[in-house]
């Protein structure tokens, strides 16, 4: 990573995963168990990983292990997913498998941020909408998805639907600023007089 | 849009700028970090050749992965060593403040920020775990955030983010006797569901929040998170400046506490404040509540049947089926009489002085049950050594519970802590979902500490006001 400005996300294309049903937390995207690493390098092999093995380590029926649906970049969920533990964890782990975009229902609102941050949009399309699209990746796991990110749509096939992408969100990807480090860095001198301005900072720890 | 609340004042006393994003240059008034979620950060930090920015308002404490059992260095497990490891080297680096085992401070992140004086009303406070909602407790404007933003934190001071909108939610009434905290965020959960706070921040209110302790404005702002809320708060007023006072911190700086009393009052909301929701919930109606599923909304009053699926709106209807099968309950059966094998009393939901001593109450004489292992986790060194001076231990061993060291441990298994197999587990912790408590076929029952003393000592979930509990123990 660099310290320079962040690429657009303008669009992602590629291939799609279904991963069906509401309320998907992160302790089932990524386990606690593996969080016990100083880095975020390998977790994309425990993406999902109790819904995918069995205490014996034997592959259990989902999405993430069928071979028709390894090389896809686009996961299509349900409603609320990401909720419960902030954990990058969870999306950094996705990434790795190789997920660049993900279309659901609804986010949690930290799994969202976290996504931003990575660079990965998550856009949002209603219960009916969601679920033709899990259907057709269902049957065509080698079709494109496009997710354009700029003009909220998702292509899949002959159709294109509209899709909600978040304002700042959308800004961010398509302006490339989503990684605000060195954005928020420059503006140094007004933070120290935000700092300045609160009765409690020279006092604080 | 909301006008004259906690948040909304707060919010424009930290802003710094609007980013080109849209999106509000938020100033952090205090940066918790803690051993899982900012090795990445400060490696980050490394790659970019930057510093931490504002130490002096950053403050460590290692919880997740610490032992509760053997605590000697290097640790058994050597993952959890090389994290210890690396957080040490950061602060060190760094120069920032470091609750360690060693210094008598360590604990969970959310219980000893508020007992240090560290949290306080008019801060924003964010950390790297979700249950940064804790010290909205004391007025304060707390955010749980990832990993690369915990590196904008340290590399900035600051944090973007998205102005949400605010939903008070008042709680009426006078809470029956055997009705905690926990009960009312449970059933407010059960209510709104765990995305029913999605884009807003949940400002507490009534008299049933005015009338709680400190420690139980915790425990209800703790969970805001399960209910999909950014952030959940309760406006500072005479209890929250009694226990500030109390702290170590306050007590060194008298002064300070007097010169920063009329901020702490300036941002609590107006009377006429605008809210964007208003949602009101009879306090005294509650009774005991405990979940039966796998999400913190699957909850229900201990004496009423367990909902079926299909009366449940359609989008829980699968949900609420799958988790069922999984806790294998049936509908239309109460969860009183559930048989659990672990009781775990921790978490920073309720593992503060008033849970420990509530639970020891319903324990005091009594014993655990042949066929339960029980288990005390005090939120904080400082809470262990108060419930020790007040013999809480004693009376937790007497009955049969194991007492040990301070920090997360069975809330979500990341050290020795973890259930085996598909073993039921009475819980004061935050959290059911499946696999959260170490096994993926582990069993979840969400419930106040008093519920969980019960619990270990019936070896099933029990109404804990049929319960006679002793009065030897300290009144809180």
């Amino acid at each position: 990573m660099t310290d320079g400005p962040a690429e657009t996300v303008e669009h992602v294309s590629g291939s799609g995963i279904p991963v069906r049903g509401n309320d998907i937390d992160t302790d089932q995207i990524i386990p606690a168990r593996f969080m016990k690493v100083v880095t975020f390098d390998g977790l994309g092999q425990f993406s999902f990983f109790d819904q995918r093995f069995d205490g014996d380590d034997n592959e259990k029926e989902h999405p993430m292990n069928e071979d028709r649906f390894r090389d896809a970049s686009v996961m299509v969920v349900n409603a609320n997913f990401g909720c419960g533990s902030s954990r990058e964890h969870a999306p950094q782990a996705l990434v790795r498998w190789g997920i660049d975009a993900i279309i659901g229902e609804s986010f949690a609102e930290i799994f969202a941020g976290n996504c931003l941050a990575l660079g990965v949009p998550t856009v949002t399309a209603d219960a009916e909408t969601v679920t033709a699209i899990q259907d057709w990746v269902d049957d065509n796991p080698d079709g494109d998805i496009d997710v354009d990110v700029a003009n909220e749509t998702v292509t899949y096939g002959d159709t294109t639907v509209d899709v909600t992408v978040d304002d700042a969100q959308r800004k961010a990807l398509v302006e490339g600023v989503w990684d605000t480090t060195a954005l928020m860095k420059a503006n140094a001198g007004e933070v120290e007089k935000t700092a300045a301005s609160l009765p409690y900072v020279d006092d604080a720890a | 849009m909301s006008e004259g609340t906690l948040y909304d004042k707060v919010w424009d006393r930290h802003t710094v700028t609007e980013l080109p994003t849209g999106q509000t240059q938020l100033f952090v008034g205090l940066h918790l970090i803690h051993e899982v979620t900012s090795p990445q950060a400060f490696g980050m930090l490394r790659e970019r050749d930057m510093e931490v920015a504002y130490p002096e308002l950053t403050h460590a404490t290692v919880d997740h992965i610490v032992p509760t059992a053997d605590q000697s260095r290097p640790y058994a497990d050597d993952a959890a060593e090389r994290m210890m490891s690396e957080l040490e080297e950061n602060v060190r680096e760094a120069g920032i403040e470091f609750s360690d085992p060693g210094s008598g401070n360590q604990g969970i992140v959310h219980v000893i920020g508020p007992e240090q004086g560290l949290t306080q009303p008019g801060k924003t406070i964010v950390c790297g775990d979700s249950h940064t909602s804790t010290h909205g407790a004391f007025g304060a404007l707390a955010f749980g955030i990832g990993t690369s933003q915990i590196r904008d934190v340290l590399a900035t001071g600051t944090v973007a983010m998205e102005k949400k909108d605010v939903r008070k939610i008042e709680v009426t009434g006078e809470l029956p006797d055997g009705v905690g905290a926990k009960d009312v965020i449970l059933e407010i959960i059960r209510r709104l569901g765990t995305d029913g706070g999605v884009g807003y921040v949940y400002e507490y209110a009534g008299e049933a929040i005015e009338n709680l302790d400190m420690e139980g404005r915790m425990s209800i702002c703790n969970m805001s998170i399960e209910g999909g809320a950014r952030a959940g708060y309760v406006n500072p007023d005479e209890t929250t400046y009694e226990w500030l006072r109390e702290t170590e911190y306050f007590q060194k700086n008298p002064e300070t506490f007097d010169q920063l009393k009329p901020y702490w009052e300036s941002v609590a909301s107006d009377d006429d404040a605008e809210y964007d929701d208003v949602v009101t919930i009879d306090g005294s109606e509650l009774e005991p509540v405990v979940t039966w599923g796998t999400t913190p909304s699957q909850g229900v009053g201990v004496t009423q049947p367990i909902p079926a699926p299909e009366d449940l709106p359609a989008d829980k209807q699968d949900t609420a089926r799958r988790a069922q099968e999984h806790m294998r309950v049936e509908p239309g059966e109460t969860m009183d009489g559930y048989p659990i094998d672990v009781a775990f009393l921790g978490s920073c939901t309720n593992a503060r002085l008033p849970d420990l001593r509530r639970a020891a109450r319903v324990v005091e004489g009594r014993e655990v049950h042949p066929d339960v292992r029980a288990m005390v986790v005090p939120g904080s060194q400082r809470v262990a050594r108060a419930a020790e001076e007040e013999g809480l231990r004693e009376t937790f061993e007497a009955a049969g519970f194991d007492w040990r060291n301070a920090g997360c441990s069975m809330c979500l298994g990341m050290n020795e802590d973890q259930l085996e197999g598909d073993e039921a587990c009475a819980s004061s912790s935050n959290r059911n979902f499946v696999g959260r408590q170490g096994s993926k076929d582990g069993r979840t029952v969400l419930m106040n500490p008093r519920m969980v003393a019960a619990a270990a000592i019936e070896g099933e979930v029990t109404d804990v006001r049929d319960v006679e509990t002793a009065e030897v123990v300290v009144d809180d």
